[in-house]
């Protein structure tokens, strides 16, 4: 009994003796996309003045703990709740104002009035049904039409975090710092801005394109056998990659620059290629896709035959919970797929 | 008594598992510009016992085509031991070898990302001993955290 009461003590002590420590945490977590004081980068800016003063704790901490579905913010769901508690204190810090309380009354409006409204002023923005901008964050590496990219406000993540009234909220202030103006100043009523938190609201009824966990349960690799020699399968490929409008960067073999020049194995080939156009574009969608990069296929022999392999970017797909990046990771498996049948069949 | 202190110790491995859970992407921003944080990632890297093999430009062509930062690049890097076992013994990993860091420049800051190495157990399966592959993760983060620290 004394053992059990100890180890318990131990469990206890462990978990709740040490406060956690936000701005490490925040560190940890955040800043990579977010900035380390929050001026933003992949993520949005969370220092933005106007938006701490605009948002209360507990959009901040279900924003942490549900993520945005397919807009690129995780869910951070090992987090404790001391933990984002923890995170959302050293958020606070950035600003000397206290953070507003809002109701989780349900404002009642026109939702059908609010769609016409938020058609003629949300939609250049916040896109058709509230599906937000294209791309992520704010605009340090990529053109972007707008400074920072407008949220999507029919995401799953973002309804559940926002209560009706800080939506209002919102819209009657804007946010400073932001294309977002108040449209009391362009001339919408009090009941005209009901109508239209009516209508972001009913986004929770809509069927939603989110990100699904579909893709993590695809093949880590795309990998097929080769009817054909070493030295007739890289040529075949070479030839494939170039009927797929791309251009071969190099062949080289895959110890190169582990081992001194000669003593790489050779039945072990890498071709590297690329499409500038295609890569553009992935980039602009989200900076990380790096990860992919280059686009490159293996060759092996081993006693079994020749293998052709590569990494299978639809599985990839699912690390970066994008849905805008999801139609690119699908054409690339369609693009591998295709260059390896042509040359091993 | 004694099933109620496994009971305990089960309870406390899950909460200890939990903490520990495999994030996929392992990220960091440094304060550091591009120049200066490629070097200290190329450094890190040698002194953790792997060799770079290769660092690939990613910008080619990107600024003319609206990227605003032309400092993209892939950093390869390995040792030599483990890649021809890893070959060896799974020679589907091949398509994920050499690990490589993507490192970019972002508003005068510098962002690294990797895929975290511990995704490659679930490809290699039985072949592969997993604590070479938790031995990478924990290199990775520990390289990181060198870059993010340096001056």
């Amino acid at each position: 009994m004394h053992l059990f009461a100890f180890i318990f003590l131990l469990f206890l002590s462990g978990s709740v003796a040490a406060a956690p420590d936000g701005r490490g945490l925040y560190v940890a977590h955040c800043s990579a996309c977010h900035g380390d004081t929050g001026r933003g980068g992949v993520g949005v800016p969370l220092a933005l003045p106007a938006f701490l003063e605009s948002v209360d704790d507990r959009f901040l901490a279900r924003t942490i703990r549900l993520g945005r579905p397919g807009r690129v913010m995780p869910a951070f769901d090992k987090l404790s709740d001391a933990q984002i508690e923890a995170i959302v204190r050293y958020l606070r810090s950035w600003s000397d104002k206290p953070a507003p309380k809002y109701s989780m009354a349900t404002i009642m409006g026109d939702a059908r009035h609010g769609a016409e409204l938020f058609a003629k002023y949300c939609k250049t923005c916040h896109g058709e049904n509230g599906t937000g901008g294209k791309g992520t964050g704010v605009t340090y590496s990529r053109r972007r039409e707008l400074p920072i990219i407008a949220p999507a406000l029919n995401n799953s993540g973002f309804l559940a975090a926002a209560p009706d009234e800080m939506i209002r909220q919102t819209l009657q202030q804007g946010r400073e710092g932001t294309p977002m103006g108040s449209f009391l100043v362009q001339g919408l009523t009090e009941r005209d801005i009901n109508d239209v938190v009516s209508y972001v609201r009913s986004f929770e009824q809509m069927e939603q394109r989110e990100v699904t966990n579909e893709a993590q349960h695809e093949d880590k690799i795309i990998s097929m056998k080769s009817g054909y020699s070493l030295e007739e399968t890289v040529d075949n490929l070479k030839e494939a990659i170039v009927s797929q409008n791309f251009v071969l960067i190099r062949t080289d073999l895959l110890e190169h620059g582990l081992v001194k020049e000669g003593e790489e194995d050779p039945r072990q080939v890498v071709l590297h290629f690329c499409n500038f156009k295609f890569l553009f574009e992935a980039l602009a969608v989200d900076p990380r896709v790096g990860m992919f990069l280059p686009c490159r296929v293996t060759v092996m022999e081993t006693d079994d035959g020749v293998t052709v392999s590569t990494i299978n970017p639809k599985y990839m797909s699912h690390l970066f919970n994008n849905a805008e990046l999801d139609q690119f990771c699908n054409r690339m498996s369609e693009v591998y797929r295709a260059i390896m049948e042509d040359a091993t069949l | 008594m004694k099933r109620r202190i496994l009971m305990l110790l089960a309870v406390l491995v899950f909460q200890y598992a939990q903490s520990v859970a495999a994030e996929e992407i392992i990220m960091t921003r440094s304060t550091l510009p591009f120049p200066e944080a490629m070097l200290a990632l190329q450094e890190s890297i040698r002194e953790h016992g792997y060799t770079v093999s290769r660092v690939q430009r990613i910008d080619v062509g990107l600024t003319g085509m609206g990227y605003k930062t032309d400092k993209y690049r892939i950093v390869f890097a390995g040792k030599i031991d483990e890649i021809r076992e890893m070959t060896r013994r799974s020679p589907q990993l091949a398509a994920y070898l050499p690990p490589k860091i993507s490192i970019f420049a972002e508003n005068g800051h510098t962002v690294l990302v990797s895929m975290n190495p511990e995704i490659f157990a679930e490809i290699a399966g039985d072949a592969v001993d997993p604590v070479i592959f938790d031995r990478w993760s924990s290199d990775l983060r520990s390289i990181f955290h060198d870059v993010n620290t340096a001056n």
